[in-house]
Formats: C-alpha cells, sequence, structure tokens
C-alpha cells in the first residue's frame, strides 16, 4: 500500500498532495491504444502534428499495459476479442482509466449482431463515451480534456479502496 | 582546472536525483494494489502458452553454418569479378589464379559438407 492509505483526513498537507498528484496524473495519461478497428486510424491522426495529441501530454503510446494509465478501445469490441480487452485492462497498473471510442465500442453501433458486444461498459468500467463513427480527432482531444477534467477532482485516497470491477456475465459467453 | 568542469558535475547530480525522485515517488504515492491477473505475464490479452525456452531444432545451426560458406564466397567474388578486367591488366594470369585457389579452399569444405550429409533436411 501506498502513503496515500494513510492521508484519510482534510489536513492543508493532505490536500496540497492531492492536488499535487493528482496534477502530475492528468497533465501525463499514458493511452494504451486499444486500436481493434477503423476507429483507431482517427485515433493515430490525433497523434500527427495536425491534432498533435503531445499538446496534453498524451503522446506516448505504450504497446503494453504496464506503462499506461488509460485504455483507449477504439473499434468495434467482439465477445471474442473481450476477454483481451479485461485482460489487458486488468493487468494496467491503478489508477486506471477507460475512453471507449466510437460508436460501436459504447454502444455496438451499427453492429447489432450475435458476435458484438453492445457496449464496453457491459465488462469495462468506462470514463468517457466518444460519439461518432468514426470520431474526428478533435473530438478525442475533447474526450481528453474532459478526463483530464475529472482525473484533477480526485483524490489520492479514491484508488485505494476502490473495488475491483467484477467480472462480467459477458466473461463466461 | 577541475572547476571548469563543476557545471557538468551540478546537471549530472540534478539528473540522478531527478530519476531517482521521480522512479521512487510513483512506488510511495501510487497505489499499489496487486492481483492475480495483474500479476500474470504479458502475452498481449491471450494465456501464455508453452515455455520460453523454447528448443530449436538443429537443422537450424546447420543453415547458419552453411550460409558462411556462400556468403563469404560471394563476399570476395562479386569485387573481385567487378574490377576483373582491371586486375587482369595489373597483374595477368594470377589475378584469375589467385581467386580460383581462394574458391578451391571452400569447395573442399563444401565438399565435406556434401559428403556428411549436411544437403538432406529431412
Amino acid at each position: 500500500m501506498g502513503l496515500e492509505a494513510k492521508l484519510t483526513q482534510d489536513g492543508f498537507l493532505a490536500t496540497k498532495l492531492d492536488a499535487i498528484l493528482a496534477w502530475s496524473r492528468k497533465s501525463s495519461v499514458w493511452p494504451m491504444p486499444m486500436g481493434i478497428s477503423c476507429c483507431a486510424i482517427e485515433m493515430m491522426a490525433a497523434a500527427d502534428p495536425k491534432y498533435d495529441i503531445a499538446r496534453f501530454g498524451s503522446e506516448v503510446m505504450r504497446f503494453t499495459p504496464r506503462q499506461c494509465d488509460l485504455m483507449l478501445v477504439a473499434g468495434t469490441v467482439t465477445y471474442k476479442m473481450s476477454h483481451v480487452v479485461r485482460k489487458i485492462y486488468d493487468q494496467m497498473p491503478d489508477p486506471k482509466w477507460v475512453i471507449a471510442m466510437g460508436a460501436c465500442t459504447s454502444t455496438g453501433g451499427m453492429y447489432r449482431s450475435y458476435p458484438v458486444v453492445q457496449g464496453i461498459d457491459q465488462f469495462l468500467p468506462v470514463d468517457i463515451y466518444v460519439a461518432g463513427c468514426p470520431p474526428r480527432p478533435d473530438n478525442l482531444l475533447n474526450a481528453l480534456i474532459q478526463l483530464q477534467e475529472k482525473i484533477g477532482r480526485t483524490k489520492a485516497r479514491d484508488f485505494q479502496n476502490k473495488p475491483l470491477p467484477e467480472l462480467n456475465i459477458i466473461q463466461n459467453n | 582546472m577541475i572547476e571548469q568542469y563543476l557545471p557538468v558535475f551540478i546537471v549530472l547530480g540534478i539528473a540522478i536525483i531527478f530519476g531517482i525522485a521521480t522512479v521512487l515517488s510513483s512506488t510511495i504515492f501510487g497505489p499499489q494494489r496487486p492481483t492475480s491477473e495483474k500479476l500474470s505475464t504479458y502475452e498481449s490479452g491471450m494465456k501464455p502458452v508453452g515455455t520460453t525456452h523454447e528448443r530449436v531444432s538443429i537443422k537450424y545451426y546447420l543453415v547458419t553454418m552453411l550460409f558462411i560458406i556462400f556468403d563469404l564466397e560471394v563476399i570476395f567474388v562479386y569485387p573481385w569479378a567487378v574490377q576483373f578486367k582491371k586486375l587482369f591488366h595489373e597483374f595477368g594470369i594470377s589475378a584469375f589464379i589467385s581467386m580460383f585457389v581462394f574458391l578451391v579452399v571452400f569447395e573442399i569444405g563444401y565438399l565435406y559438407v556434401y559428403k556428411k550429409g549436411g544437403f538432406k533436411w529431412d
């Protein structure tokens, strides 16, 4: 357990430390690019010089879950793939956040069929949903900014006793 | 003399302190909640199957060793062939003979491998 488990009261030091931690967390959100289908192209476009996700400290896309804060699920998630997505999410270190990018990821989109998960919130705790098919890169940047605001409001002790998301019925399919 | 290097040492000290501080602070302030799933091997989300110490067939070794014969041959013969006219003018027939001797040495190795059955893959 980290030091922050001891910071249970709202003293001066605790609130200052919370502010510093939240600031440093939100200023360097490293995404795990879970680019499953076409939304990944727009995700890549968000990293190019025109849109430049580096302005928000998120240019470091790591292809290992061990170094990531944010899971960027971009694309249609099938039931078969859901196990993989969930496992990679489980392997990311705390604290972690999820952005569901695009219509397919958020709701199943136009794939209203038996192999597609109708929204990844059935097996992942999603923080931000991004609308669009696919969303424009600026839309993704907007989601990132909103997520940064959300991270900025967190306190260090919030993550200590946060229950792990349960394995859903989906995992038995 | 040594005073001139003082800024370097200062920068070096700052760099070392910064490196240690960032790594330490993440272990001190980060919430650590290990689960069995999190500690398991990362295999792109798949279940890791088999061993990491995979055995490689000895044929692979044989191929790499044989490759050296032909590779060395090509490395020396190509430049020789390109420059052959010039060499012939300069050294006469010995330009041809010296390369021939070199190739014969390699051919002995090739014959040895052939005799041993090194080209029989199965």
